[in-house]
Parts: structure tokens; sequence; C-alpha cells
């Protein structure tokens, strides 16, 4: 791998600061926060900026507020993922995001990495996530340098893959995203945050700054995440399955269920989510669930494992995480 | 004798550790050992957790430049052109290189001379070195090397061992039997097919190991020096200094006496630094080129390029037994991915068809080898030396036939283990076998009888076994000379200096010269100061490789020390007036035994010795014991003595994912006796956890269909178990001493390796029924293997066919109980088989040309 190349760092103090710099620094300008996925991605020559915007420095980022008696919580896209899931408040009332975030990489890592980082992290491929001189030797692909998608050449997309595992749990709780830029100000749900492209995989403009993410308040909901990974010491996902659920009594009332790393974004299946709404989530409702996920979950050859596994593992996390919401309900 | 080692008692405590030795084996008469046996703390581990320790990347010349290669992004290309002229007129670039500059070949072995430096004419696989460039920074050499143009006309790739087999051009190489067949074996050790046709049950199976990779900590580096009076300095993260000052006499055309080569500490090898390397010969000549300290570390990518690491083996087994389990014969056949150059290869080929006799009597056995070439990196020694693939595929096998006979797998290899000192159907000598001990401590300690065969479904018990050489018995080049050396100088203050050539991995080498010299001459360890791996002050040990290092150096060590103790017990039994006999050499005193008061410290017994004979210098060496074995291709297997291992693995399936978790290991490790049993007990544990790695993760993958590239060249994605993955492991340590071992010892740093792997897979059958015929024991492939159990299909996972190899005319040896006395013997008609089948010579090494060395034809040698 090549050392990170030759670039200004600059360390605005607040977000109006910020903006500025990146309008002054055009398409030349990157936002960094915990640098833990651009700066590796910068040594692989992914991601060529030549001014670094540091938004490490802006305190108003980094806090967490409300998430009592029915208040939503407000989570600063700089906490940094350790904050988040030792935080008491996310612990107890939001644990599938606690459990999600603990799950990312190592500590040393989550000690950097931001909760907003790992939202916006770069989508990622077998083909694409290698050294500047491994990508040289097979002429690049389309998502930096190149002109083929590698993971399925005839076709004319990217299919480098969203490998967030706090993605998933946002969109499944229905969380909505601040984001300021410097014109406006606007709130975007979670779901419609990423985009089924793995080059444009976000809907945020690259000037716009992820300020805040805002997480509903407790209502009788429960949701839990699973990560499919090689290794439990750490690993990006090769598969993770957010579920929520609201319950109405015994019976599933609403409920979400979303597919990490299986598509370049979190992949919601509403035809799985809706078998089970209106159930006591039996066990033919279980498995007719995750039979319908298990359809849609195209695993490509762009992350760790075989595709066939990765697809069939879709039934059983599925499977999973709706018995482990059921047992929780019956306690 | 009784109270030899003050007891076999347990020294250490934790519980996880337990030591077995029959001290009536013991070797010396020495009332006691003091320091052999005991835990000591390694000499350089200050250093290293403080951050002292200087590694090849941490030095830094006056004027020094940084160097990078160019390496190839084609993985099988004639080079038509190579244009330097826009990185040659970069500011701040020095010097560039390439092919042309450095036409002479090189290779670890003398049969495969077949690298270069930078490549001429043909890159053989994508990483190939082509060009190097000097600069005054490394981004500076980084942006010189993107600025050089090679144009490639690309070749046929050859992607895998059957393409390989099945396509005979485009030639890799133009030397080797036939098209890109690299080495064949044809060696036959009596009538396997009668023996075969003769036996109660005949069992094949095809079985694959995957390739896997070393990685170490330590990325390669080397820095190089010219002096201004025409010598070169070449410092490296090497295990073989001796072999690299070789290669770079030939390369560079220098004599022998101007190069110093000095080998770093190594932050890790496991046969990864074992190689002569690139880069060690492009930074000489970038430093002979402009006059400067040049300085290469590779990166963590271009490590995976090097590689060298463990051949994907296809193997296929055939072996006729008795009711009881007796193997009558033994046919063996494996095929080796040896990527783009020759390496230690054929060395590696003979060595997946030497250790299948060592462990349980083989009455008559055959082994046909193969090595091919393919555009992929080259492979070469990896912990355990072509040995683990073959282990896996006999130990499973052996559990197969277990099952199919009725039998316990533990008890059908206790009825059959190799005798002590004996000669096996392929004229290996074996001599002190602490195998039964093995078996019988881990059956106990993991409550096998309690276990195999009767935990709940997707929990199961699994045994392998394995044994391994305490160093290679020849030499890699002819000749007649030690292996290992030993220097020892004696200081008038009572400090003992230690030479000796010997290279530190990580696996305690410099430790071990220090316990042995302060055992004998009774000074502590902290009082003995060693130096080693410099070519110009260090007496010349071949290197850390083939577990040669304890053994060889430590015979060489203890000659060198009894020596010195005869020169000072020599003047203090004059000055005492007592017999030499009665002297004691303990505490930093030499004493008299029957009135400890009379004596004086070490140091004074150096100054009487001084004054009386002059400055206190002694020499050791050792060069081992001559091999029974005749026969051409008699030169891979043999060593002074064989280590065993019994382990048991513990795992738990779940059945609907096929993940498989590997809670405990049990492992007994003989190693004739432990010089430091904490250091033993850190190799016995490093070996658990690199087989681990193999058994479950590891694989060395390419991209056949994409330009035959690497698939994962990266820390982070090719799977490699952390600490956190691994497994809790019980440890014995079992003392069956080998009357070749200083002290009694056998090698530790390898063999507990190799019964690893196919413990794993036996387990896995015992939990839930399916075999897994080839590592990595991934999910998908448990999961598929469950699928055809379920649907009534042959409920296993592993390759399905041995492709058609052509091989030579057999070596036919008959085994010693037929008469055999370690030659080949005429083949219906063609005499000598392959040619010089009567020499005894290694197959790795061609007739010596030089007039210095013996001829062939003598191969009995000095000791």
């Amino acid at each position: 791998m090549l050392r990170l190349p030759p670039f200004t760092y600059l360390q605005p103090k607040s977000v109006r600061q910020a903006l500025r710099m990146k309008t002054d620094a055009g398409a030349n300008g990157m936002y960094v926060a915990g640098g833990t996925d651009l700066y590796p991605n910068m040594k692989r020559r992914h991601q060529e900026p030549k001014v670094v915007i540091s938004l490490a420095g802006i305190r108003a980022l980094g806090r967490i507020t409300g998430g009592t008696r029915g208040s939503e919580l407000s989570v600063g896209a700089g906490v940094t993922l350790t904050e988040l899931h030792t935080h008491p408040r996310v612990r107890n009332g939001y644990s599938a995001l606690a459990r999600a975030a603990e799950l990312v990489s190592t500590p040393v890592l989550r000690n950097m990495g931001t909760f907003g980082g790992n939202i916006c992290l770069d989508t990622r491929c077998n083909y694409y996530n290698q050294t500047y001189e491994w990508r040289k030797a097979i002429d690049f692909c389309m998502k930096k340098d190149g002109e083929i998608c590698w993971v399925a050449p005839s076709s004319p997309r990217c299919w480098a893959v969203n490998s967030s595992d706090t993605a998933p749990v946002t969109v499944a709780l229905g969380a909505e995203f601040v984001l300021v830029g410097p014109d406006e100000e606007r709130l975007v749900p979670a779901a419609r945050f990423f985009r089924d492209d793995g080059i444009n995989y976000l809907t945020k403009h690259p000037h716009e700054v992820l300020t805040e993410v805002r997480l509903p308040p407790l209502d009788h909901w429960d949701a839990t995440y699973w990560k499919l990974r090689r290794r439990g010491s750490f690993d990006f996902p090769v598969l993770g399955v957010a579920v929520w659920i609201k319950w109405d009594g015994g019976l599933v009332a609403d409920a979400r269920i979303v597919l990490g790393a299986v598509a370049s974004y979190p992949k919601e299946v509403p035809e799985a989510a809706q078998l089970i709404i209106g159930s006591e989530l039996e066990d033919d409702v279980i498995e007719a669930a995750a039979a319908a996920a298990y359809k849609p979950s195209k695993p490509m050859d762009n992350t760790d494992f075989g595709l066939a596994w990765r697809k069939e593992m879709t039934r059983n996390y599925v499977r999973g995480t709706l018995q482990e919401l059921r047992t929780r309900r019956k306690d | 004798m009784g109270g030899a080692e003050g007891g076999s008692a347990d020294r250490r405590s934790g519980g996880l550790v337990h030591r077995s030795a029959d001290p009536a084996n013991r070797r010396t008469a020495e009332p006691a050992l003091r320091v052999v046996g005991t835990a000591q703390r390694k000499v350089d581990a200050v250093a290293k957790v403080t951050g002292q320790t200087l590694f090849a990347d941490d030095l830094f010349l006056p004027r020094m430049l940084y160097g990078k290669l160019l390496r190839s992004t084609q993985p099988h290309a004639r080079i038509l052109c190579i244009d330097t002229s826009k990185a040659a007129a970069l500011e701040g670039v020095k010097a560039i290189v390439t092919g042309q500059d450095l036409p002479i070949p090189f290779g670890i072995l003398p049969v495969s001379q077949d690298e270069h430096a930078l490549c001429p004419e043909r890159v053989r696989y994508i990483g190939d070195p082509v060009a190097a460039v000097a600069a005054v920074s490394e981004e500076t050499a980084t942006q010189a090397v993107e600025l050089i143009e090679v144009e490639y006309e690309p070749l046929t790739s050859i992607t895998s061992v059957q393409q390989a087999v099945a396509t005979p051009e485009p030639r890799i190489h133009d030397y080797g039997p036939h098209g890109n067949l690299h080495k064949l074996i044809n060696l036959e050790f009596g009538d396997v097919e009668r023996a075969l046709a003769e036996s109660d049950y005949v069992r094949e199976d095809l079985l694959f190991y995957e390739g896997s990779t070393h990685l170490p900590m330590e990325q390669h580096a080397a820095v190089a020096d010219w002096s201004a009076d025409g010598k070169l300095t070449l410092w490296s993260a090497t295990q073989t200094p001796h072999y690299v000052h070789r290669a770079l006499t030939k390369v560079l055309e220098l004599p022998a006496s101007r190069i110093r080569v000095i080998a770093c500490p190594n932050g890790g090898g496991f046969g990864g630094k074992s190689d002569v390397f690139n880069h060690e010969i492009a930074v000489a000549k970038l430093a002979m080129e402009t006059g400067r300290p040049v300085k290469i570390t590779l990166t963590r990518d271009e490590v995976f390029y090097c590689h060298r690491g463990r051949h994907p083996t296809l193997m296929w087994v055939r072996t006729g037994v008795t009711k009881d389990g007796a193997i009558k014969g033994m046919h063996f056949r494996s095929l080796l991915d040896g990527g783009g150059y020759g390496s230690y290869g054929v060395a590696s080929a003979y060595y997946t068809g030497a250790l299948q006799t060592v462990t349980y009597n083989v009455e008559r056995y055959k082994f046909q080898g193969a090595r091919v070439f393919t555009n992929k990196a080259p492979c070469g020694p990896k912990r355990g030396h072509g040995t683990p693939q073959p282990r896996y595929a006999l130990e499973i096998h052996l559990d197969k036939i277990a099952e199919d006979l009725g039998k316990d797998p533990a008890e059908l290899r206790l009825k059959h283990l190799v005798s002590p000192d004996s000669i096996t159907a392929n004229y290996l000598r074996v001599g002190s076998v602490g195998l039964e001990t093995c078996i019988r401590k881990v059956t106990e300690g993991a409550g096998w009888k309690e276990k195999y065969g009767k935990l709940p479904y997707g929990r199961g018990v699994g045994l392998a076994c394995s044994s391994y050489i305490s160093g290679a018995g020849l030499p890699i080049y002819w000749n007649a000379m030690p292996q290992s050396g030993v220097q020892l100088k004696l200081d008038r203050g009572g400090g003992v200096t230690v030479f000796c050539g010997s290279t530190e991995i990580g696996q305690g080498s410099d430790s071990i010269l220090a316990y042995i010299v302060s055992e004998v001459l009774g000074v502590g360890v902290e009082d003995v100061h060693v130096v080693t791996g410099d070519t110009h002050l260090t007496p010349v040990d071949l290197g850390s490789y083939s577990s040669r290092v304890t053994l060889m150096t430590g015979n060489a060590a203890l000659q060198a020390a009894e020596r010195a103790r005869e020169i000072l017990a020599r003047n203090v039994a004059a000055k005492l007036e007592v017999p030499m006999a009665r002297l004691a050499f303990a505490d930093g005193r030499v004493f008299d035994t029957e009135g400890p008061h009379n004596g004086m410290s070490f140091a004074a017994a150096v100054q009487l010795s001084e004054a009386a004979e002059g400055t206190v210098g002694t020499v050791g060496s050792y060069t081992p014991p001559d091999s029974p074995g005749r026969y051409r291709g008699a030169g891979v297997g043999p060593s002074p003595a064989y280590s065993y291992t019994a382990a048991i693995a513990e795992v738990a399936v779940d059945a609907a994912s096929g993940i498989v978790v590997v809670p405990k290991i049990w492992i007994a490790h003989d190693v004739g006796q432990c010089i430091n049993p904490v250091a033993v007990m850190g190799q016995v544990e490093g070996s658990v956890y690199m087989g681990l790695g193999e058994a479950l993760m590891e694989e060395m993958a390419y991209r056949p269909n994409r330009n035959v590239i690497q698939k994962m060249p990266s820390m982070l994605e090719y799977k490699s178990p952390t600490t956190l993955e691994m497994c809790d492991v019980v440890t014995y340590l079992i003392e069956d001493p080998d009357p070749n071992g200083p002290f009694g010892a056998k090698e530790v740093g390898q063999g507990p390796l190799l019964p690893v792997a196919p413990a794993i897979a036996n387990a896995v059958y015992d939990a839930v029924g399916v075999r897994i015929d080839e590592v990595p024991i991934t999910p998908e492939k448990v999961l598929k293997a469950l699928k055809k159990k379920e649907k009534g299909e042959e409920p296993r996972y592993g390759p399905h066919s041995f492709p058609e190899i052509p091989w030579p005319e057999p070596i036919r040896v008959p085994p010693p109980w037929e008469g055999g006395d370690g030659r080949a013997v005429p083949a219906g008609g063609a005499a000598g088989g392959e040619g010089g089948a009567e020499t005894g010579h290694p197959a790795i090494s061609p007739a010596p040309t030089a007039p210095s060395v013996p001829s062939p034809s003598s191969p009995e040698r000095q000791h």
C-alpha cells in the first residue's frame, strides 16, 4: 500500500466554518471525521482530496441529548462508536444500535471512528479495496479509475456493497438524519439517505455535513441487529440483519426488516415485514418471513465468503433475529 | 541419576503444562542441570518489549537513499521494452536498475537457479519485480517507479495444477522434466501393489490442502551499504544470511570476502524469510551504483507477492491394512502448485512424501510427487515445510480406516507405532519416539474415551499425530563442512561471548546458545553475550529453517563450551591441586566438589588460564550423522532426530450454518528435552495457532479469470485468526531424550502445527458426520457436505480426481527388512532409474563441480 499522498489539512471549529472551507476547496475538498475509512482509502488512492477538512474539532457534533420520557434521542454525527455503544441511554433504549456500533471493527478503530462516519462509510468491494498497484493489474474498476464492474462485468453499474453496521439499524429504527449545507438544513429519513448505487451511494451532497442522527422516542418497540462475519474479533459484515418491531399487546403492529452487506444500500425487505405484521411471531410466520427475506437477498462477489452461503445465511439470520425479539417479548 | 533433573516434577505452574520425562535416559552424567530444563527469560526479551530491538527497517544510515521495486502487473508476459527515462528525469532519483544490470540467475536450491533479481525478459506472476529505483525519499522512489513504462507481450497464463499438467506450452521455465512440470518423483520401497493385494482391507482417499502464507508481523526489509574501499554490507530481515551471502557473491560477482551479510532480528519468519529475495540483491546493486546506503522495506502487499508459503497440494493415498490396522503397503501421490519459481520447491515436493513412514510402521511404501509451475507467487517453505499437507491426508485417511475396521482411532495408532532406534522403509533412522506417551497424555487429558463418538450432535473430538525433523540432515548445497559452527571467547572479567551464524526469528535461537554455554560453564545466563547472524563475525550456521537450530547450534555450542571448560579445568586443577574430574562449574565459580570452599571465581579461572595458555577461545561445530539412504532423493527426510506430536481437538459445529468453532485443543509434544520449557510451550502454542488458521480460514486465493491476481493481499482480507479466535490449549511437554540432541533436545518450532488441521477435520466428522477432505474447513464446505448427507449422497467435501501424471520409472529400493541396503536396485534392465541413484547426495543439489568439495561418490563425511 502506498503512503498517504500530500494534502492540506484544515481544522474548522464550527459547521459553518467547515462549510465555507468546503466551498472554497470545491471538488478537491473532502470532510473527514475519525479518518478510519478515508485515510486507508486515500492510501489506496480511492479518494484523492487535496484538502481534507476535519470535523473532529467541532464540539457540537459530539453531543448526545434527549431520549428520555418520550422524546427522541439526538446523537451527534461526531460521537465516536465507542461513545455510542457505551452511552447508557443508547445501551438501554437503543440496544440494537449499541450492538451494531460495538460490532464495528476493533476497539482502537471504534475509539476514532464516528457514528456519522460509519453511516457514510464508502461502499466496499473485493475489486476496489485493493492497493493502487493491484487495481492497476486488473485495469481498475468503474468505481475508481476504470470502466468495468468486475463483480458483474456485463453490468452498467457498480455493485460495491454497503458495509456499515449502524446504517441498517438506522433504517430499521426509522431514524432521521440532519444534513447541513451552505444554504439549507434538511431532515432526511434514513431510508432515503442511501442509494442503490455502488458509486453514488448517498443522497447527501458532497458539500453537506451530516451533523446529527435523530432516533425515534421509545414507544413499545423493540429492535435487534445480527452481524455475520468471518472473525468475531474484527471484520466487515458479510451480512447484517436489523429488525424493528412495534408491539401492540402480543401482536406485531408494525415491523421493518433491513439487510446489510447484501446490496449497495441497506436493503429493506417489506415483503418479509408484511408477513409478520398482525402475528405473534409464531414459528411458521417466522419461517415465512425468513423465506421472504431470503429471496431478494442477492449478495455479490464483493466481500468475504461465497454468495450462495451468504444468501443462505439470510434465512438463518432473519429467523434468529425474529426469534430473539419474540423471546424478549415473552419475558 | 535419579535426581538428574531435580526430579521430573513440573516446575511451572498454571496446570496447563504437563511434563513427562524419563530421567534414566539422560545423556550426560552431570550431577544436575541448573539452566537447561528451567524457565528462563529470553536473552532478547527486554529489548523487544521495550522497543530497543533494531529491526532492519529501523536502520537509518547517513545519506541513506530509499529504494522501491516496480512489480509486474502481468501474470505471464514477455518484457518488450522498459523505458526509464521519465523516472530518471525526476528530481531526487539517484539510480534505476533493471534486469539487464543483474543478468546472473540465482535461487535457493542449486537445482533451481531460476530467479533474477529483476526480470530480464519475462515476468511469471503479478508482483514479479522488473525494475528498482533509489531516490532521496520513499515518496520520490514511489513516484519514480510509477513513471517507468513497461511494454509487455502477454503470454497464456497457467492458473492451476490441472492446467499446468495439461498445458506443456508455453513453458513458464525452460527446465524440468516436461512442459510445466518442475519436478517428478517416483520412489518405491518394496512391491506396494503386491502388499495392497495381500491386505485385508484397502482404502483410497483424495484430499486437498490449500496454500497459505506466513503473515509475519514484520515486513521484509534490507539496507545495503557500499564502502569506498569496495566492500558491501547488507542488513536484512532474513532467516538464512549464509545463503544470502552466497547469492550476492554469485549475482554481484564480488568475492565472498568482500560481502558482509548481517541478519537483523526477524519480526517473525515462519519460513517466509528463508529464500534469497529480489529486493536483497536489488538494494545491494543500488548501493553499489550510487555509493550511498539504500534501504528497501517491502509493503504488506509486496510481502504477499514474495510469498514462498505453503504449497497448495492435491493428494491421493491408497493404503492396505491387516484386520487390526497394520499398514502393509501405502501408495501416496502429491501434486504441488509451485507458483512461478522453484524456490525450495524440489525439497518441498520430496517432503510431501518423506515423513509418512516415521509415525506408524509402513511395511512397503511408494511415493509419487509432482511439482508444477503456475503463474502465481512462488511457493516455498512455511512452518512444517511440505509435511502438513500429507499429514492432513494421512491422519484423516487413518481415521477413516479406523472407522471402517471398527477400531478406536487412538488404539489403532498406538498398536502400530514406529519403534525407537529403527530404520523406516524409506531409510530414515529414527531415534527416540515419545509418540506413545503423547497419545496417552492427550487421550487422558481430553477424556477421549468418554467423548469420542459419544458427544451430542454438533460436538465432536478428533485425534491426529505427527512427526517432524530436527534439522535437515543435509545442507542445501553439497558440501562436507559442518552445518553449524560456534566460537567462544572467554573474557578476563568472567564474561563469555558466543559467536554463531544462527538467526533469531523470535523462536529463541540466541537464547539457546546462552543457556547451553551457561549450563556447561556455570556462569549466569546474563554473563553470556550472544553475537549471531553476521557473516563477518560469526562462523557459518546454515540458517533458521527445518527446525535445525536448537539441535545443531546447540550441539556446536555444547562442544565449544566443553572445550572451554576443559581449558579452565586443566589450569584450575593444577592450581588447586585436585583432579580435573572433581571440579564443578556453578554459580560463577570453579570449585572442588569435595570441598566447595576450595575454588575460585570463574573470572579468576579465566585469568589463570589466560596467563598460562594465552587468550581463551574455543570452537565447536556440528555435522549431522550420515543417513542410511543411498538412493537419489534420499537427501530429503533424514534428520538427526524426530519430534513427535499428538493432538486432540474438540469442535462445536453449527449444523445450520456450517460454522466450526474450536473451543479447545490438547496437544502433547515430544521435544526430547526442554532447554527452556517456557519457550517450548510458546512454540507449541504458536504452532497450534498457525495450524488453527490453516485449518479454518487461511487461503492464498487467486482469481484465475482476472489475470491470476491474488484475491486478498492485505492483512484485513487475508483471513487469519486473531488472539480472540484462538482456542484454549492444554500443552503436555513430553521429554524422551534423543542421543543426537544437545542434552537430548529435539525440535518444537514446526512439528506441533502438523496434527492440528487433521485433528479438527476428524473432530468435525465426529460432531456431524461429514468428511471435509480439504482445508480450510470453511462453513460453506461444511454446509455443502451436510446437505449432501441429507440427500443421502456421500457426506463429504473434497477433491474428486487426481490428474494423469507422466511419472518416470520408479527408483526401487527394497526396505531394510527385505534385504535392502539403502541403494536403488536396477529396474528391469534400465539401470539406475533417474541416474545418480547410488550417490546418496541430496537430490536438491547437483553434483559438485568445485574441486574443493569431495566427490559425490564418497558421501561419507568427517565429524
